[in-house]
């Protein structure tokens, strides 16, 4: 078993995929030439040829436009939007297409495309261009919703987006690129739709996903010396939503707290928050606590962008609230 | 043929009951008058007897259920009767569980469905909703599940809610399920009476019955104007007369001056019916009674409950006594049932036995007055110009002012005196 990135395990499901479907591309702004703004496609170019390695102009709702197109017409496009700021540009295509064909053409249309993005904040790159959307996009039926928080889930959940005949909105975070995990060689791949423990522990459930899961396995590992034993479910798949192991998790340590990214309001805490009063109210032994992003347009100052993400500290003072 | 029990209307403004528990379980037979179940209301906790004959088929609602009055709670059947329950009670079938709808009954062997109420340890546990405590959800239904009264279990949760770790704690100190009687079951911690108790602030949640009583009396206050007449009574003659009798009687079965005054009070409003009457201000109505019930305010654990004699102006001293001994020894072991304390028409409060010279009442909802009595006392008194030792007790009579008015509340009291000063008419 290697230890890689998370952007070599991301690179690899992308290499891997291609090498077995000659119908699977990719498409997106400086994917080609030079080889990602992450540096993900680096060598595919060269490797896999201009045909299939597309440089788009910068245009999200051409992107995503074309690339239903050539969904529709039977390849497999693995279009790239560089970050999910921009995505907005191509909402439209996103929710009202991609996400609506297969319904609304009574399941004669399918539309087998990825999209792989980009969110998060932490790198100073001001208001705009540091958001944790997610939820925006987990909101619509139809759109698949993705968001790994490890390596090995990173790739073995590629490389099932790719396979399946929905269109699957990939959530990458910017932060994580250079985390590294286990990843198991071989084919690996892993259902969407299946959260997973990713830290069995007894005292209380952390809900979370993505570049959360990072920070929220930290806290733990602090909590841990204070004989707080955290259970950690990665969520991995915001649409569909498993809430499975939540609600076993839940029952079990009778206290949750939810942490993401984004902002609080509407949040993916909110949504599991209220799913767990729906079918566990009677084993809440404390009120859920939600950790999420300061309700501001996130600042470029360093101290404050830092003081509006969510931190380790936040999560440690969350889930003291609950015990 | 099925029978069903429905939530019982226990007094005039009572609109919904809350089942606090159940004492037949799913299966088990059931007489005529046995005890099927506990209900809390505004005022008490009180027993639901069955009218029927038969097995409990079904228990319609959960420990802790709140009903409207009428609703139906429980299904009796014939042994060995198949009852489809939501048939049987007008409801489409359901179709998906038709196991759970069809029960079937033999003898006690049944299979219930509601294995909740049915095989929780709750039998001997008080599962009140305690109102305004803070206790997380899992805190509460392990509460109902263990038998654990909330009222007793320290919170250390935020804000001193009640959590899983609390009733654990609690629990590992006090294994068995606490044995409580309603109304007596309003706890206070044991410290009340102790000195420590009051060198610290307590913050104690409102006893039920406390809340019952406080809401009541309020709602009389702000919405009745009451006035008061107070008469002096010579008691001398009934005093004498009463001495007499009790020789007469053995230790349990004496009589109080209570029981002559009830039966004064029954006789007096006979000629005063607009005393045994209730306002019914919503519909403009007068409701005057065609039953005089005397109600007793009667001092209980944390509160006081009004028990009721029926038709007390067809009764003798001597049955009124006994009959109220009963259902006093009733409410004060929290045992009292529904008849025991709904439907009077006049309330008598009587705190004589406190040497009391007087005092003045709140009338008790919805009736028209209410009458307090004082300490039977020695006096010096002055007949003929001399001054002798009497023996007087006052009375103090509260009216709502929007049935009658200070002339018939003083002529009221000048008839119970034709009774309580020549006792004689009591007792023919």
């Amino acid at each position: 078993m290697a230890r890689i990135t998370m952007r070599e395990a991301i690179s690899q499901a992308l290499w891997e995929e291609m090498e077995r479907d000659p119908n699977v591309f990719i498409m997106g702004e400086e994917v080609g030439v030079w080889g990602g703004s992450y540096a993900v496609t680096k060598g595919f170019y060269d490797h896999f040829g201009p045909e299939r390695v597309k440089d788009t102009p910068i245009s999200e709702a051409a992107i995503i436009g074309a690339a239903i197109g050539a969904a529709l017409t039977g390849l497999r496009p693995v279009a790239e939007i560089m970050t999910i700021n921009f995505a907005f540009s191509a909402f439209e295509h996103i929710v009202n297409q991609a996400a609506k064909f297969h319904y609304m053409f009574a399941g004669q249309m399918e539309v087998p495309l990825v999209i792989r993005t980009v969110s998060g904040g932490g790198r100073q790159l001001a208001a705009t261009h540091s958001q944790s959307p997610d939820v925006v996009f987990a909101h619509f039926p139809g759109l698949i919703v993705v968001a790994p928080g490890t390596p090995e889930d990173a790739k073995g959940l590629l490389r099932s987006a790719i396979r399946i005949n929905d269109p699957v909105f990939f959530i990458e975070s910017a932060t994580l690129y250079q985390s590294r995990g286990e990843v198991a060689e071989g084919e690996n791949l892993i259902p969407i739709g299946k959260s997973k423990i990713q830290r069995p522990g007894k005292d209380v459930t952390i809900v979370t996903y993505s570049k959360m899961l990072e920070t929220s396995m930290k806290a733990a590992d602090q909590l841990a010396q204070e004989g707080v034993d955290v259970e950690i479910v990665d969520l991995r798949t915001l649409r569909p939503l498993d809430m499975e192991p939540v609600l076993e998790s839940f029952k079990k340590t009778n206290r949750a707290v939810i942490v993401e990214e984004g902002w609080r309001s509407f949040g993916v805490g909110a949504e599991v928050a209220a799913r767990i009063y729906e079918e566990a109210f009677d084993y809440a032994d404390a009120p859920i606590q939600r950790v999420a992003q300061k309700e501001v347009p996130l600042p470029y100052n360093r101290t404050l962008e830092q003081l509006a993400l969510p931190q380790v500290e936040d999560v440690i003072k969350a889930v003291k609230e609950v015990l | 043929m099925a029978q069903i029990i429905s939530m019982p209307k226990l007094g005039f403004d009572m609109a919904e009951g809350t089942l606090v528990r159940w004492v037949i379980h799913e299966g088990e037979m059931v007489t005529k008058g046995a005890v099927l179940a506990e209900i809390e209301t505004d005022k008490a906790t009180v027993e639901v007897e069955s009218e029927f004959v038969g097995v409990l088929v079904s228990q319609l609602v959960p420990q802790g259920t709140v009903v409207p009055i009428n609703d139906p709670i429980a299904v009796i059947g014939e042994p060995g009767e198949q009852v489809n329950i939501d048939a049987f009670l007008g409801k489409p079938a359901g179709g998906e569980k038709p196991s759970a709808l069809e029960r079937s009954v033999e003898g006690v062997t049944v299979q219930t469905a509601s294995a909740l109420s049915a095989s929780a340890p709750t039998v001997e546990a008080p599962t009140g909703e305690p109102g305004s405590l803070r206790a997380s959800p899992l805190a509460r239904s392990m509460a109902t599940e263990l038998g654990i009264d909330l009222r007793m279990v320290q919170g250390t949760g935020p804000g001193g809610r009640i959590t899983k770790k609390d009733i654990e704690s609690y629990q590992a100190k006090a294994p068995e399920p606490v044995i409580a009687k309603t109304p007596s079951a309003v706890h206070m911690p044991p410290a009340l009476t102790s000195k420590a108790f009051i060198r610290e602030t307590h913050n104690l949640p409102l006893p039920k019955l406390r809340a019952a009583i406080g809401r009541r009396m309020t709602e009389s206050m702000q919405q009745s104007p009451h006035f008061y007449v107070t008469h002096d009574y010579d008691v001398g003659a009934l005093l004498d007369r009463r001495k007499e009798i009790n020789a007469l009687l053995s230790e349990d079965d004496k009589l109080s001056v209570n029981d002559f005054v009830v039966r004064a009070v029954a006789l007096s409003l006979l000629e005063f019916p607009n005393l045994n009457a209730s306002l019914d201000i919503k519909n403009s109505t007068l409701i005057y009674h065609g039953e005089i019930n005397v109600g007793v305010a009667v001092a209980v654990e944390n509160g006081l409950l009004t028990v009721v004699n029926r038709n007390t102006d067809q009764k003798s001293v001597h049955q009124i006594s006994s009959e109220i001994k009963i259902v006093i020894k009733r409410a004060r072991e929290g045992k009292v049932r529904s008849e025991d304390i709904e439907g009077s028409t006049f309330t008598v409060s009587n705190l004589g036995m406190y040497e009391v010279d007087q005092f003045t009442a709140i009338i008790n909802p919805p009736e028209a007055a209410i009458l307090a009595v004082g300490s039977a006392r020695q006096v010096p008194v002055i007949t003929n110009g001399e001054i002798k030792i009497g023996n007087r007790m006052k009375a103090t009579l509260s009216v709502d002012h929007r049935v009658s008015d200070g002339a018939e509340g003083a002529k009221f009291l000048q008839a119970l005196a034709k009774y309580i000063e020549e006792p004689m008419r009591l007792l023919i």
